[in-house]
């Protein structure tokens, strides 16, 4: 049976009319979505959907070009992210994303993932060695790494960048993961061991994916939004998606009728 | 399929699947044609026709397996694709034992003949019993092919007709037995004849439940007949 949950779970981040703007280009169409606490949410569609922009817009990575726009509203438990005051810092801390393309720092493995932690907390020597060693064993890294602490992060193999990638993520405890085709890069073992982990990650984070995979949002997501032209389609329980979708548009993208 | 795939070899992939299960299902419709002409016309040779045929059967089901198998594995196939190839899994292992039932009738047919049962045995009913159920599983096929569930509500309801007759069949049966016992022996093996109809009708009722399933997405097996009117609608 397909590892998924959709028992009842409280909204982590709720979506209300959300608009959004490259310059005169409307993206995003008043999308409304609720993405549930402790499961894993797959955005689906084909290029130019949309899915990506909606996952930058939830850590308002679109800021860093001014010519971007979101309007509407993103309440990350009940507080509205976008009209927030607070460091863009502090919300990324709260909502991590890991890219396409692995990105390790020019740094050793283990500064890899102490970056971040070092920004926002101020931790004792033992107490930073803990939480390393925790992320890497979370992201499944750590019987690969353990003796090759010092070694830099780029001399890993792509999959295991892309856990590191992950363990960077997870080391500042963040609430959310958003995660941007973490396997499109990677072969089918790696792949396999990022879905999961994806799964185990799911018990302590909210997790949301995108992918050009359909499988991999039937293998690993609790919930499957289908998006097409910057319209959220249909958004329901991963199981009953891809087998019964309610909206034909969905039925021909998962069946591979599109076109 | 009305609609085409973006790959047109997955596309024939599924037609040619499709068109097998319609020529096994052909075949299973003569293998019941040739099985009550043996009963009817006392004919050993319409019998050993049957039982050549379901040499036949068993390999095309063998055969259609294989092929899902390899589209499911090679396509991971989802939703309508997926529920079709489950469907014709199904479809499949029912045909083939409405072949078994056939050929059943026919290995039965032979042994009548052959002990030189009275043709006073009331295979006429028998006969009308036989029509009715390779015309409901012909409804079935040709249903499955059109994907109309309409039509595979009606099977549905054609089943319980066939039923019914099963039932005075056996009526008829019992008072021929209570007449003269002589013929309580080629009466018992009419009767597993009739059962062996019946059961052929059981099977056109699940091929048209299948066709519902493909469909609609849900599954209507064990249900009432309001639930599966509600599932269709």
């Amino acid at each position: 049976m397909q590892n998924t949950d959709t028992s009842i779970a409280r909204t982590k981040i709720a979506i209300e009319d959300l608009n959004f703007y490259y310059g005169k280009f409307k993206a995003l169409k008043d999308i409304n979505l609720d993405i549930p606490e402790g499961r894993v949410t797959a955005f689906i569609g084909p290029s130019g959907c949309g899915k990506s922009t909606l996952l930058r817009v939830l850590n308002r990575m679109f800021e860093l070009y001014p010519e971007q726009r979101a309007e509407g509203q993103i309440l990350l438990d009940g507080e509205d992210l976008l009209k927030s005051k607070d460091d863009v810092a502090l919300l990324r801390a709260k909502v991590g994303m890991v890219f396409q393309k692995p990105t390790p720092f020019p740094m050793s493995i283990y500064d890899n993932v102490a970056f971040g932690v070092k920004l926002f907390e101020n931790l004792s020597t033992s107490d930073m060695e803990e939480r390393v060693e925790w992320a890497l064993r979370k992201s499944a890294l750590w019987t690969e790494v353990k003796d090759k602490l010092q070694q830099n992060g780029s001399s890993l193999s792509g999959g295991q960048q892309q856990r590191l990638c992950i363990a960077r993520g997870i080391a500042i405890k963040p609430e959310v993961l958003l995660l941007d085709e973490p396997c499109s890069a990677l072969d089918p073992i790696s792949t396999a061991k990022v879905e999961e982990l994806i799964v185990e990650l799911k018990a302590d984070y909210t997790v949301v994916i995108v992918t050009h995979n359909m499988q991999q949002a039937a293998r690993c997501s609790d919930y499957t939004a289908y998006m097409y032209l910057g319209d959220l389609i249909e958004f329901g329980d991963t199981k009953q998606m891809f087998f019964k979708p309610q909206r034909k548009e969905t039925e021909d993208y998962i069946t591979g009728r599109f076109g | 399929m009305p609609d085409k795939h973006l790959s047109t070899q997955f596309d024939s992939e599924l037609t040619s699947v499709s068109s097998q299960v319609m020529e096994m299902g052909g075949l299973v419709e003569s293998q019941i044609r040739g099985a009550i002409k043996a009963l009817s016309h006392f004919s050993l040779e319409a019998a050993e026709e049957v039982a050549v045929a379901e040499a036949r059967v068993n390999a095309m089901e063998i055969e259609i397996d294989r092929d899902l198998s390899s589209i499911i594995a090679r396509r991971q196939p989802t939703a309508r694709d997926l529920r079709l190839l489950i469907a014709i899994s199904k479809t499949t292992a029912n045909l083939e034992r409405v072949g078994d039932e056939a050929a059943k009738i026919a290995r039965m047919a032979r042994s009548i003949i052959e002990a030189g049962a009275p043709r006073s045995l009331p295979t006429l009913e028998l006969r009308y019993a036989g029509d009715l159920a390779s015309g409901l599983l012909n409804k079935a096929l040709d249903a499955f092919a059109r994907l109309d569930v309409n039509a595979a509500l009606s099977i549905m309801k054609e089943d319980d007709q066939i039923d019914k007759e099963f039932d005075s069949f056996v009526r008829i049966l019992i008072t021929y037995m209570m007449e003269d016992p002589r013929t309580i022996s080629a009466s018992l093996d009419l009767l597993f004849l009739a059962k062996a109809i019946e059961r052929i009708g059981d099977h056109a009722k699940n091929i048209a439940e299948f066709i519902i399933y493909i469909v609609k997405g849900e599954d209507v097996r064990h249900s009432s007949m309001a639930q599966v009117e509600q599932a269709i609608q």
